[in-house]
C-alpha cells in the first residue's frame, strides 16, 4: 500500500516556553490521501493555520512527526524542504503575502521563476492563472492598487500557477463576497476533480466547506472531528 | 539561474527606488569625499615637492636685519649695497650671486595696466632661480652697468598687458619709466604659499636704484653655492664674510640673516604633509559616515526584506537563490555608487586643484581604496542580514516585525 500523501503522527506545536507556553497543536494525528479535498474548520486560535504551515513545510512540529509521501520532513535539510515547496506545494496565505511594488503578474510568476521556467512560458502561465481567478486586465497592477478580494485572488493564482501536487489554502475566500467565493470554490473543485490536485482548505463558512469531500474540525489545538462531508448535517 | 538572480535583483532595485537611491548615495558620498580630499592633499604636496626640486643647487638668501619675532630692537640694521654682492661673488664656494631690490609699481602699456612686483636684479637671477626664459633674451652686462631701461616680464604681466600679442621690443611704462621689453619668463605657477610667481617684472638693479627708488640699497642677495659645497659650510662662510664687512665684534649678534631656501622648503613640505594627513583623516571620517549611511539603509530595510525573503522562501526559493539575488543587488548598488563617487570625487579634486592652482594628482590607490571600502560595506550589510533571514523557517521570516 502506498504511503498517504500527508500524515501527521502525534504532532504538537508549542510556542514560547514556561509561563508563556502556548500549545497551538496538541498531539494531532491524521492522514490525507492524494486527490482528497479537505476542509478544516474550527474557532479562531484553534490551530488551523499552524497545521497548514506545517503541512506546507513553512514550519516544523515541536514534537511528533510529519510525513510527506512517507518521508519525514524534519529529517530533510533546508534545501530539500525548499524543493518540496517549489515543486509539490502551493500555499494561499491567510494574509496573502504578496510582494509589494511588484505587479500581479510578477507575483504570480514568482514561483515559476524558482522552478526555472523560461520567461515566455512563465508569463503565459501566470496570465492563464490570473484569468482563471477572474483578474484579466489587472496583470500590471501592484498589490496596493488592488482590493482585498483581488489580492486574495492574486494569491490563489500564484498557488495554482505552479501546478502543485497539493494546494494549501488558508481561508481563500475570507475576503470575497459569496458569489466570488462560489466561483473560487468551483475553480478549486475543478482542479481537484480534473487534475487530481489535493486540496486542503481552511474556512469559517459552511457554504464553502460544503464543496469539500472531507471535513476536519480543530478545537484548542486538537483534531476533534474528522468526517466525510456527506455524513454531517 | 544566474540570469534569473540578476533579473530578480534588477527588478528589486528598480521597484525600490528610494532604498536604492539612498544606498547609492551613501557610497557616492564616501567615495567622492575621500578621493577629492586625498587628491587635493597630494596635489599640494606635489607642488611643494616641485618647488623644492626647482632649486637645483644650494641657494642661500642673505637679508639685512635679524630673523626674529617681536618688535625691532634698537636701531634698524644697515642695508646691503652692490659691493656686498660683489664681495659674496668673490668667495670661492659661490657659483652665482643675484642681488635684489624690490618694489611694487603700476606697469602700463597702452590702455592696459596692472600693479605688480618689480624686481631690480641681474642676469644671474634667472640662473640662481633656475628659471628659463620663454622668449627674448636676458639682461646684458652693459645694460646692468649702465642701468638701461629694459625689462623682462612674467607670464601673468605679459598676459595682462599684451594678451596674445608679441611683447618683445614693445615699450611698457613702469611708474612712468619707459622700458623696452627684451624677454618673457616661462610660466612657473603658484608658489609654496599659493602666490602667483608669474606676476612680476624684472629690470636691471641699477635701473631700479637710480630711476625708481633713488637709493643704492640692495634688499636681499641670493647666493647659489657650488654643487660640491655643503650648505652648512656655505652658511658659515657667508656669515663670516658679512660679519667682517659689517664690522661686527666677536660676541655681538649678527645684524643680518642667512637662510637656506631648501631648509625653508623642507619645512613647508613638512607642514604640507601634516595638512595632507589632516585631509586624509577628514576623508576617512567621511568614508566612515558614508559607510554608516549605507549600513543604516541596509539595516532599516531588513524588516521589509525579511518578509520579502519569507515570501520568496514560501513559494519555493532556496537559501542560495535568495542570497544570490541579494548579493547581486548589493554589488550592483555599491558598484554604481562607487563609479559615480569616483567620477564626482575626481571632478571635485580637479575643480579644487584649479581653484588652488596646484597640480591635479589623482592616485589609483586612493580611488581603489575608497571604492573597495564602500563596496565592502554595501555588500557586507546587504548580504549578512539577508543571509540570516534566508536561514529562518519561512513562517518565521514572514512573521518578522
Ligand atoms: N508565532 C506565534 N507565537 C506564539 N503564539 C502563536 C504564534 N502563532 C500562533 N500562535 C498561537 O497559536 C494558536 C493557534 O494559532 P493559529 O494561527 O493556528 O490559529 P487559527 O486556528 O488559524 O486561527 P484563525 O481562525 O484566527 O486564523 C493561537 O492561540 C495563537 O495565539
Ligand atoms: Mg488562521
Amino acid at each position: 500500500m502506498a504511503a498517504p500523501l500527508i500524515a501527521f503522527r502525534n504532532v504538537s506545536r508549542v510556542y514560547g516556553s514556561g509561563e508563556a507556553e502556548v500549545r497551538a497543536l496538541a498531539d494531532v494525528s491524521f492522514q490525507i490521501a492524494a486527490g482528497e479535498f479537505v476542509a478544516i474548520m474550527g474557532p479562531s486560535g484553534s490551530g488551523k493555520s499552524t497545521a497548514m504551515n506545517i503541512i506546507g513545510c513553512l514550519d516544523r512540529p515541536t514534537f511528533g512527526e510529519y510525513l510527506f509521501k512517507g518521508i519525514a520532513v524534519q529529517g530533510l535539510g533546508q534545501d530539500a524542504r525548499a524543493l518540496l515547496r517549489r515543486h509539490a506545494l502551493g500555499f494561499v496565505f491567510q494574509g496573502f503575502n504578496l510582494l509589494p511594488r511588484q505587479s500581479a503578474l510578477e507575483n504570480v510568476e514568482l514561483p515559476l521563476i524558482y522552478k526555472g521556467m523560461p520567461g515566455p512560458e512563465r508569463r503565459a502561465r501566470a496570465r492563464e492563472a490570473l484569468r482563471k481567478v477572474g483578474l484579466e486586465g489587472r496583470e500590471g497592477h501592484d498589490p496596493s492598487q488592488l482590493s482585498g478580494g483581488q489580492q486574495q485572488r492574486v494569491a490563489i493564482a500564484r498557488a495554482l500557477a505552479g501546478q502543485p501536487t497539493v494546494i494549501l489554502a488558508d481561508e481563500p475566500t475570507g475576503n470575497l463576497d459569496s458569489a466570488r467565493g462560489q466561483e473560487i470554490m468551483q475553480l478549486l473543485q475543478a482542479l481537484n476533480r480534473q487534475e487530481g490536485i489535493t486540496i486542503v482548505m481552511v474556512t469559517h463558512e459552511d457554504d464553502i466547506a460544503r464543496h469539500a469531500k472531507r471535513l476536519m474540525v480543530f478545537t484548542d489545538g486538537r483534531l476533534t472531528r474528522d468526517t466525510a462531508v456527506g455524513e454531517r448535517v | 539561474m544566474l540570469w534569473d538572480a540578476l533579473r530578480l535583483a534588477f527588478v528589486a532595485i528598480i521597484r525600490n527606488k528610494l532604498r536604492s537611491f539612498l544606498t547609492v548615495l551613501g557610497v557616492v558620498i564616501g567615495v567622492a569625499a575621500v578621493i577629492a580630499m586625498v587628491t587635493v592633499g597630494e596635489g599640494s604636496s606635489a607642488q611643494v615637492q616641485a618647488s623644492v626640486e626647482r632649486l637645483g643647487t644650494n641657494v642661500l638668501v642673505v637679508r639685512p636685519g635679524r630673523v626674529r619675532m617681536g618688535p625691532p630692537l634698537g636701531e634698524p640694521a644697515p642695508r646691503f649695497d652692490l659691493k656686498d654682492a660683489a664681495a659674496l661673488a668673490e668667495l670661492p664656494i659661490v657659483a652665482h650671486v643675484a642681488p635684489q631690490s624690490n618694489g611694487s609699481y603700476p606697469v602700463v602699456e597702452g590702455n592696459a595696466n596692472t600693479s605688480t612686483q618689480v624686481s631690480g636684479t641681474t642676469a644671474e637671477y634667472l640662473i640662481v632661480q633656475n628659471w628659463p626664459l620663454g622668449m627674448g633674451r636676458n639682461f646684458e652686462r652693459s645694460e646692468e652697468i649702465s642701468g638701461a631701461s629694459v625689462c623682462i616680464l612674467g607670464q601673468t604681466v605679459r598676459a595682462t598687458l599684451f594678451g596674445a600679442g608679441d611683447p618683445i621690443g614693445a615699450t611698457v611704462r613702469v611708474r612712468g619709466l619707459s622700458c623696452e621689453v627684451i624677454g618673457v619668463l616661462t610660466a612657473r605657477g603658484a608658489g609654496s604659499f599659493g602666490q602667483d610667481q608669474d606676476d612680476l617684472v624684472l629690470i636691471p638693479i641699477k635701473t631700479m636704484q637710480r630711476r625708481l627708488k633713488g637709493d643704492n640699497e640692495v634688499g636681499s642677495i641670493s647666493v647659489a653655492l657650488l654643487k660640491s659645497v655643503e650648505s652648512a659650510t656655505g652658511i658659515r662662510t657667508v656669515q663670516a664674510l658679512m660679519r667682517d664687512r659689517r664690522q661686527i665684534e666677536i660676541g655681538e649678534g649678527d645684524n643680518f640673516s642667512v637662510t637656506d631656501m631648501r631648509d625653508f622648503n623642507t619645512l613647508l613640505s613638512g607642514v604640507n604633509s601634516v595638512m595632507a594627513g589632516l585631509l586624509s583623516a577628514v576623508a576617512a571620517v567621511s568614508l566612515l559616515v558614508g559607510g554608516i549611511g549605507i549600513m543604516n539603509i541596509m539595516l532599516v530595510s531588513v524588516t521589509e526584506r525579511t518578509r520579502e525573503i519569507g515570501i520568496r522562501l514560501a513559494v519555493g526559493a532556496s537559501e542560495g537563490q535568495v542570497l544570490a539575488q541579494f548579493l547581486i543587488e548589493a554589488v550592483v548598488l555599491s558598484v554604481l555608487g562607487g563609479v559615480i563617487g569616483i567620477a564626482l570625487g575626481l571632478a571635485l579634486a580637479w575643480g579644487g586643484s584649479i581653484f588652488l592652482a596646484i597640480p591635479f594628482a589623482p592616485s589609483a590607490l586612493v580611488v581603489a581604496m575608497a571604492f573597495g571600502f564602500s563596496a565592502l560595506v554595501g555588500v557586507v550589510f546587504g548580504y549578512f542580514p539577508a543571509r540570516r533571514a534566508a536561514r529562518m523557517d519561512p513562517i518565521e521570516a514572514l512573521r518578522h516585525q
